[in-house]
């Protein structure tokens, strides 16, 4: 299973503001306009669903 | 080899905007682009700014893209202590706020009237590099991929600050220099149409909770809490959906726009350039750490920026040397007062409410002439002083 699909968005919650993308210490996540795409160099850290300001990512399996 | 433009710029924020004007004004061939369909939306900010930062910028007020003019700024405490700043003792300090959509649009037109091009919904997704050296960006342009070559690439990309790190520049921030935020534009408010009010402490921890007026009875209202103080996801709108519950002047109002964003309250970026690569504004971490503005900050590097790479378009070298100079002129005016508020924030973040109503309550009552944080803190002495000698070393 590759990394990039642990990462979970709910696009109802997501108001594509990018604040996960730059809190990334891995710069895998990318904000196209209003999608997210996160790449396979996410390591699972959690980080952008602590600093979500809607709570709209998940992370199965975090580490 | 030959290459289709001079400089690439990365984001069409005021910092892009800025750099691509005084770029293109010395006569380089120069290309902004915006990976969104407008520039200047969907908002990301509180839109408060202060005079003195819009003139250190060089940039002319325009009553076109002013909001509402400010007669001060409100200073409020957990238990309700308001220290009041006007334009008696907050001076040029006291601001403008902004029409985002409309500033970040006349700014990006004077970078067009200089010559600069600009292409919409065109995003980069990395970088071309030849033997370590920048040479352009491959990205998409409306649905479509592109490869345009530069001899330069600007990186003004905002919070998001990806190009720097698709380059080898360090832009990685920790939770604790991370301000997560949520806002409503509401209107049908009963808030002071004149004042610009933060409300610190608990409200919004390590951060604070603001009213910014937009004209009449409506306010940008919003908040923002530090990375490090966050305990359940999505817990910023639901801070902000409680404080706006508990104040009567603001529970009758209703929200026109819903804003989320983040901002960094770091200390600058160890590097802002490389071979062929620039980083500018909130890409290089220049926000202010106590505040979180950063509109005045990148915009004065950006005259920096867009000074130093018309004259290497000139010389036709964008190298690491030829671009110190940039380094060196923004870093003298920006870097120390970055540094200092930094550090200061790190102990701000520290102090309980009931510490922070003492301060603002000897605020109130001090007849402080001129606002520094040298006076406030002569201000305090008297009555914090342990309080005081932890701050003493930032004067």
């Amino acid at each position: 299973m590759s990394e990039a699909t642990w990462a979970k968005v709910n696009n109802e919650k997501c108001m594509h503001c990018g604040a996960c993308v730059g809190s990334c210490p891995q710069n895998a996540i990318y904000l196209a306009e209003v999608l997210l795409a996160f790449s396979d160099a996410c390591n699972r850290c959690g980080r952008c669903v602590k600093l979500c300001p809607v709570g709209a990512i998940r992370m199965e399996g975090k580490k | 080899m030959k290459f289709d433009y001079d400089i690439i710029v990365v984001g069409a924020g005021p910092a892009g905007s800025v750099t691509a004007l005084h770029a293109a004004k010395k006569g380089a061939k120069v290309l902004l682009i915006e990976k969104r369909q407008e520039i200047g939306a969907s908002l990301r900010c509180a839109e408060g700014i202060s005079r003195e930062g819009l003139e250190k910028a060089k940039l002319k007020i325009d009553r076109s893209w002013i909001s509402t003019e400010i007669a001060g700024a409100k200073i409020v405490s957990p238990n309700g202590n308001v220290f009041r700043l006007d334009e008696r003792n907050a001076g040029n300090e006291v601001g403008l706020v902004l029409n985002r959509h409309l500033f970040d649009k006349a700014l990006a037109a004077d970078a067009a009237r200089a010559g600069a091009e600009i292409m919409l919904k065109t995003a980069a997704t990395s970088l071309i590099k030849d033997e370590g050296k920048v040479r352009g960006i491959v990205g998409t342009s409306f649905g479509e991929p592109i490869k345009i070559s530069a001899k330069c690439v600007v990186g003004a990309d905002g919070y998001e600050s990806q190009v720097g790190r698709w380059g080898g520049l360090n832009t990685t921030i920790k939770p604790s220099d991370i301000t997560s935020c949520f806002q409503y534009r509401m209107t049908n408010l009963k808030a002071e149409p004149d004042f610009c009010e933060f409300l610190i402490g608990s409200v919004a921890p390590g951060g604070y909770a603001w009213i910014f007026p937009k004209g009449g009875d409506t306010a940008n209202v919003g908040l923002g809490i530090l990375g490090s103080r966050l305990k359940h996801p999505g817990e910023v709108k639901a801070y902000l959906d409680k404080f706006i519950k508990k104040d009567e002047r603001l529970r009758c109002g209703q929200p026109l726009e819903a804003v989320a964003a983040a901002v960094s309250v770091s200390p600058p970026v160890e590097k802002a350039i490389a071979d062929g690569l620039l980083l500018v504004g909130d890409a290089a971490r220049v926000i202010d750490p106590i505040t979180g503005g950063g509109i005045a900050n990148g915009t004065i590097q950006a005259v920096f920026a867009g000074e130093v790479l018309g004259d290497c378009a000139q010389a036709g070298d964008f190298g690491e040397a030829a671009l110190q100079k940039y380094e060196k002129l923004w870093r003298d005016q920006l870097e120390n007062k970055l540094w200092r508020n930094w550090m200061a924030k790190e102990k701000l973040i520290t102090l309980s409410d009931k510490t922070l109503d003492e301060v603002v309550k000897v605020l109130s009552e001090c007849d402080i002439k001129s606002m520094s944080v040298y006076n406030l803190l002569a201000a305090l002495k008297g009555k914090l002083p342990d309080l005081v000698k932890e701050f003493e070393e930032f004067i």
